[in-house]
């Protein structure tokens, strides 16, 4: 009997706390909203326009449309798949030695935020070089690193993972 | 009896309505000691709001690991008085400790708070203590009391009259994030914001005496250290170099702050003394190097580096051009170093298939004990008295605050109301 009543008093204690705000659904992922045009979306219909007059960057057909660079687990080496992208906007600073950008060093939530920190750095310095081999200047290129605290989408699993492992190149 | 303990706690967080983080006993009372609080009297029979000192105390003995309390229920007798407490009556029931107590009020908010600790079997006082106390002050003095009767029965300093720092992030509408660097007592209560920002905060840490609060802010659009004066709400830019400003650690003389800077093109450790600025640069590797935490004789370092190729835990002396020695060699991931008070142990992040849990490494052995079940556990740090380690972790699928005894056989949940919650740091004493 006295069990049953402790089970009674925990359950309404249960329900007290769970008067509690619910906090926002994982499933509400609305993807990443930067340079969005870029990456899958570019490749399906025509082939992409490659220029590097000053005007590019806005065109959403152009090769440089793709602003994310995408990494895998604790590591900053520059994927094959990626090299042509990078590529493409390092000689589109080299062409226009007005433009700037921001390269932000992200990570996926797994390991430590200190260590995602340098690592999201590293992402970013590695991109930084690849450019600067094309002929952009690094006063060109400033880099941030936001580590593990600013995910691009929300979810505790590689398929969200693994969209957070990123560079962003962001035109200012 | 694990059952009646969950109960309880749960009860009397939910009762209350200042808490922000609510306590959960999750695992583990076997092997502590029976102790038995009785209910103290208030003047007048009129409690204090969320004020209920013995019911605080009892609360914070369940939650040190080393005691299981009596459900007040349970109790064979109410004794106000040491003549009124009939010891072979507790004895019967397995009682080792008694803790009888009250308040009495001197004036109008002026009150004494006095209780006594009794060993059942010797049938004799351990302890008497009285202390002056406001509505205000009632929790805080509750707390201490829980530090004098587990310091007594122990012999470990007591770490619950101390402040806790910690990071949470709320989801608001549309994409963005608000980020709070808030403060609280261990238990939760009197929550108080020290910094909201649109931008990310990380890395609080105490400064050894408790009075300030070293973060990283990325409140002007790019990482800053700061100092943060709790007393006075004043702040100091200390770090502002270029690229990562990160991971501040302060030396146990809170003179120097260990840094990770990347000014010079590397994530490297640096020592900034606080006093002249002077920068000395620690580390000097082309690999990450980032995490330090000082050893308790200020002499060393220990902290993350991927020099191997993956995040280990190494040592180094905080002498210039000093060498690095390597402290972990088990699993792909080690990081996140804290240190406990005596130095013998350093609990850290240790990552294996996806699955990240808190381990102990005891530096005389070698050996390493995995106190956590993951499978994100992260940013462990010692209680000040180290017979616990608080980490942020996750519970259906939503970050909270948990604790675990250092030899991983109990465990608890702090759950925040609203919101994420991270990086928890415990300060050495009350501010």
């Amino acid at each position: 009997m006295k069990n049953y009543l402790l089970i009674l008093l925990m359950a309404v204690a249960l329900v007290g706390c769970d008067a509690n705000v619910k906090p926002d659904a994982d499933d509400s992922v609305d993807g990443a909203q930067v340079g969005s045009v870029g990456g899958e979306g570019g490749r399906s219909g025509q082939a992409l326009s490659v220029s590097y007059e000053a005007g590019a960057i806005n065109d959403a057909n152009s090769v440089l449309a793709g602003r994310i660079i995408y990494f895998d687990f604790d590591s900053s080496k520059v994927a094959d798949d990626f090299i042509e992208l990078v590529k493409h906007h390092g000689r589109y600073l080299s062409a226009n030695p007005s433009a700037s950008i921001r390269l932000e060093g992200h990570t996926d939530e797994r390991g430590t935020r200190e260590y995602n920190i340098a690592l999201g750095d590293r992402r970013a310095q590695a991109v930084k070089r690849l450019l600067m081999f094309q002929g952009a200047s690094s006063d060109q290129v400033t880099i941030i690193s936001y580590g593990e605290e600013k995910p691009a989408n929300l979810g505790h699993d590689e398929s969200t993972w693994h969209l957070n492992r990123r560079a962003e190149l962001v035109y200012q | 009896m694990k059952r009646y303990l969950f109960g309880l706690i749960l009860l009397l967080f939910c009762s209350l309505t200042h808490a922000v983080l609510n306590i959960e006993i999750t695992e583990g009372v076997e092997g502590s000691l029976p102790i038995a609080v009785v209910p103290f009297q208030w003047p007048g029979g009129v409690k204090f709001g969320d004020a209920d000192v013995s019911a605080i105390v009892t609360s914070d003995l369940a939650r040190s690991g080393k005691f299981s309390p009596l459900p007040t229920k349970d109790l064979v007798a109410y004794p106000q008085k040491p003549e009124d407490v009939h010891f072979p009556s507790w004895r019967m029931i397995g009682v080792d400790h008694l803790i009888i107590g009250g308040i009495k009020k001197e004036s109008a908010d002026n009150y004494q708070v006095y209780f006594r600790l009794f060993d059942v079997l010797k049938g004799e006082q351990l302890l008497g203590y009285s202390f002056a106390a406001t509505k205000s002050s009632l929790r805080s003095v509750a707390h201490r009391i829980s530090d004098h009767i587990i310091k007594s029965l122990t012999g470990l300093p007591g770490a619950f009259d101390a402040r806790i720092a910690y990071i949470t992030a709320k989801q608001m509408p549309g994409k963005a994030i608000k980020y709070l660097l808030q403060t609280a007592d261990t238990d939760g209560f009197n929550p108080q914001n020290l910094l909201t920002s649109a931008e990310p905060i990380m890395s609080p840490v105490w400064s050894p005496g408790g009075k300030q609060l070293a973060y990283v802010s990325f409140e002007h659009g790019l990482p800053e250290i700061f100092i943060h004066y709790i007393h006075t709400a004043k702040r100091r830019l200390v770090s502002k170099f270029k690229g990562i400003n990160g991971a501040p650690a302060w030396s146990p003389d809170g003179t120097q702050l260990a840094v990770t800077l990347s000014k010079d093109g590397n994530p490297d450790i640096y020592i900034m003394d606080l006093i002249n600025k002077r920068l000395t640069r620690i580390t000097k590797h082309w690999s990450i190097d980032t995490e330090a935490v000082w050893m308790p004789d200020g002499k060393s370092l220990v902290f993350t580096s991927s020099r191997s190729g993956k995040p280990q835990l190494y040592r180094i002396s905080v002498e210039a051009g000093a060498k690095a020695q390597r402290l972990t060699f088990e699993g792909k991931y080690n990081a996140n170093a804290s240190i406990s008070r005596d130095g013998k142990a350093i609990s850290f992040v240790q990552g294996e298939n996806n699955v990240f849990r808190v381990a102990v490494l005891y530096l005389e052995t070698g050996l390493v004990q995995q106190v956590t079940d993951g499978p994100l556990d992260e940013s462990p740090e010692f209680s000040p008295n180290g017979s616990m380690i608080l980490y942020a972790s996750q519970h259906q699928g939503r970050p909270v605050l948990a604790a675990v005894s250092t030899d991983g056989r109990h465990k608890q949940r702090l759950v925040l109301s609203d919101g994420e919650v991270r990086e928890p740091a415990w300060s050495s004493v009350r501010n």
